[in-house]
């Protein structure tokens, strides 16, 4: 065509071409550009800077690496306890503290760097190198009574404080005092108690003297007050990544053994039929289309909460997913093998066993691998709705709002099993497709 | 092939050697079925001794809700054009959460992609570090993110959008630079000996060459993401998800509301399935007829 073209011609088709270009060039950036405009406004982008909660993500961020020891005395009583986070299970014995705590008629509690905290039998003290010493009293009627070494009008921003509560914020730690009691965190690097409870008698010991220990017939029990951790309840997170990996195991596989018959029914070279053909195809497309959410809900009215609920969901929203895909794959199956197979005078099921399975199995394993990773974090997801697996211990622990160093914990330790599930499929996949190479 | 040259060996152990191959790997077919036999039928009965119901006895069930909500949403069904209408905005915020996540999702993706291909990468010994990138960011379920993000930001869409947007980024990333690696690096090459920057190299090489791969592959995620962004919802990121777990936690009297939802829900994703699978296979297969 282009030959019988006058120049002039050519060169007016390709300035008509270029103009196109030009515009699709400018039109297409300028329509993203517009869409991201619309979702500024209709997401209110700039309000949500606004509601955003900086000192929630301090807390976030600082807990995750860090945890906190409380000293509390009880001001009607007197009594003083030590206790990581605060928490009953990370409590110190009655008389036993922390070298930095010493107990009692009147309690020190060294936070470093020169500051101090002290609880007399009447006044709590708190010095600070910088300013000067505080004291506080506190009295039923008059609340908190606090005296300070500089003139009130001068109170620092780290102090807060009025009639009934004192909270003084620095870095070296934070000293709050109420009518009822006073409180001294002290915080601290790393992930308190992650391997034994202060109950335990492996406490506080290095790994050599550990090892010894072990040597010396006792790797039972310093295994079993590991894994039975009240703290890190290290039992419970492994049967929970068991459960999800488990969920995701039955739905995938389940889908694919569902899927696999019905797949002949879907695919034109075995389903001869229009109309089985359409039913076939329509029936995978109701069973994707009505989403993995919709079938968690259904299914957990007739089956309860749990990891099979959780199983049954991905089988079911997979076999429409994976009847499309076989059957795509049994339409590209080599008709020859077949017609190999049925010269040697074999039956229509040993046809399907020897002259069609052989050629997809490879195909179809390695798409079944694939889902097998995605669906770890489909379960992860699932098991927050349907109660079973590390995704119900994930949000439980996000919702308490306090407890961020277990959920990095469980961040870490999920990011981990998704990539090992990863690795794992892609290796097998691998030498599938090259033990087919090799022959079969 | 071997065994044919040795035209002297009885053909009988020939016979008898072939069958012993084919004997013990049969044997071995028949372990590893028997073995995925008993994993799937103990993990199974595991699964339901540590669920709420038992799978016999809810089985018969199973019907009992859907039917619920039809018999309810159909008695009332002259308000279900209303519900539609009232939750049709919900709706909207689900498809705009996963199509502002799969764009920017899919931009990130594009550039992550082009860093860590062998040939084409600005920094060629940073390729390992940009993939490691993206194994971790595709691991990281959106769950995780958007759940954190909501504690911090407050409910809404944003949380999710971004959840969905740094899974998309590395999902896509891996996919793109798979697709990468098949363009031929002539153009690159021809650019870059006429002085062109990376940028320019990729933009002008690159991507006219993987173009219709990468948007077939992002259409193919954003059906992907609608889904993850009603389930995001139903956690508490807002969205018809949001709207659907009120109406089902408030139960009977709700149903019509809960099947107007479900209907709405279903049609989104029938289209959105459809018309990827179709625009898809105009990609692919128009390539081919323009030649």
């Amino acid at each position: 065509m282009a030959m019988l073209d006058t120049n002039a011609d050519l060169r007016a088709q390709t300035e008509q071409i270029f103009r196109r270009k030009r515009l699709i060039t400018l039109a297409v950036p300028s329509l993203i550009l517009a869409y991201l405009v619309y979702i500024f406004f209709s997401f209110d982008i700039a309000g949500l800077w606004q509601r955003a909660d900086g000192r929630n993500a301090q807390i976030l961020i600082s807990d995750a690496y860090s945890y906190k020891t409380h000293v509390t005395r009880d001001n009607r009583t007197g009594a003083v306890s030590v206790a990581i986070e605060g928490e009953k299970k990370g409590r110190y014995p009655e008389g036993e503290s922390p070298y930095w705590v010493d107990l009692g008629e009147t309690t020190f509690v060294d936070l470093e760097g020169g500051h101090s905290v002290t609880f007399g039998p009447d006044l709590i003290t708190y010095v600070n190198p910088d300013i000067g010493t505080s004291t506080f009293r506190v009295s039923r009627s008059q609340g908190v009574v606090a005296d300070y070494p500089f003139p009130l009008d001068e109170m620092p921003e780290w102090i807060n404080a009025s009639k009934n509560r004192v909270a003084i914020t620095t870095d070296a730690g934070r000293l709050t005092i109420t009518r009822n009691r006073a409180e001294v965190f002290r915080y601290f690097t790393g992930w308190e108690l992650f391997f034994f409870t202060l109950d335990s008698p492996y406490h506080g010991l290095g790994f050599g003297a550990l090892l010894s220990r072990a040597v010396h017939g006792e790797a039972g029990a310093i295994l079993s007050d590991f894994w039975n951790n009240p703290m890190w309840l290290h039992k419970e997170v492994a049967w929970a990544i068991f459960e999800t990996v488990l969920m995701a195991f039955l739905g995938t596989f389940g889908a694919a053994l569902v899927a696999l018959p019905l797949a002949f029914f879907a695919a034109r070279n075995f389903a001869p039929m229009m109309w089985v053909r359409m039913g076939a195809r329509r029936f995978f497309d109701f069973f994707r289309g009505v989403d993995a959410l919709i079938w968690t809900i259904i299914l957990t009215r007739a089956f309860g909460l749990g990891p099979l609920t959780g199983a049954l969901a991905i089988l079911i929203t997979d076999t429409g997913t994976f009847g499309k895909l076989f059957s795509e794959a049994l339409e590209n199956v080599d008709e020859k093998q077949i017609e190999g197979v049925q010269s040697t005078g074999a039956r229509p099921a040993q046809r399907y066993r020897f002259g069609v399975l052989p050629q997809v199995t490879p195909v179809l394993l390695s798409q079944i691998l694939y889902f097998l990773e995605s669906n770890v974090r489909s379960a992860t997801i699932i098991g927050a709705i349907t109660g079973g697996g590390i995704g119900l211990m994930l949000t439980q622990a996000i919702l308490t709002q306090k407890d961020w160093e277990e959920v990095t914990y469980y961040i870490v330790l999920i990011v981990l099993m998704v990539m090992l599930m990863d690795w794992l499929s892609g290796l097998i996949r691998a030498r599938l497709i090259k033990g087919d190479e090799a022959g079969h | 092939m071997a065994d044919l040259t040795h035209a002297h060996r009885p053909t009988t152990d020939l016979h008898q050697s072939y069958m012993a191959l084919v004997g013990r790997r049969r044997l071995y077919s028949g372990i590893m079925l028997a073995i995925f036999v008993a994993l799937m039928v103990s993990g199974f009965n595991l699964a339901a001794s540590r669920n709420g119901g038992s799978f016999w006895g809810g089985l018969p069930n199973i019907l009992d809700y859907p039917s619920e909500v039809v018999s309810e949403a159909l008695s009332k069904a002259s308000e279900i054009p209303g519900h539609i209408v009232t939750y049709f905005p919900a709706l909207l915020e689900t498809v705009n959460i996963a199509a502002v996540a799969t764009l920017i999702g899919a931009l990130f993706a594009v550039v992550l992609s082009l860093l860590s291909t062998r040939g084409m990468a600005a920094f060629p010994r940073l390729t390992g570090l940009f993939r490691r990138t993206m194994d971790v960011m595709r691991a990281v379920p959106e769950i995780v993110i958007a759940l954190l993000l909501i504690f911090v930001l407050g409910g809404g869409p944003v949380p999710a959008m971004i959840a969905i947007a740094v899974h998309t980024a590395g999902a896509l990333g891996k996919l793109f630079s798979e697709v990468n690696e098949n363009a031929s690096l002539k153009p690159v090459e021809g650019l870059q000996s006429v002085g062109a920057s990376w940028s320019q190299r990729m933009l002008l090489g690159v991507v006219p060459q993987v173009a219709p791969n990468w948007l077939s592959y992002a259409l193919l995620r954003l059906e992907i993401n609608i889904r993850a962004s009603a389930i995001l919802g139903f956690v508490g990121a807002g969205g018809l998800g949001y709207e659907l777990k009120v109406a089902i936690q408030w139960g009977q009297g709700k149903f019509d509301e809960a099947g107007a939802m479900f209907l709405m829900l279903f049609l989104t994703i029938v289209f959105f399935d459809q018309l990827s699978s179709h625009v898809r296979d105009r990609l692919t297969h128009g390539q081919r007829v323009k030649g």
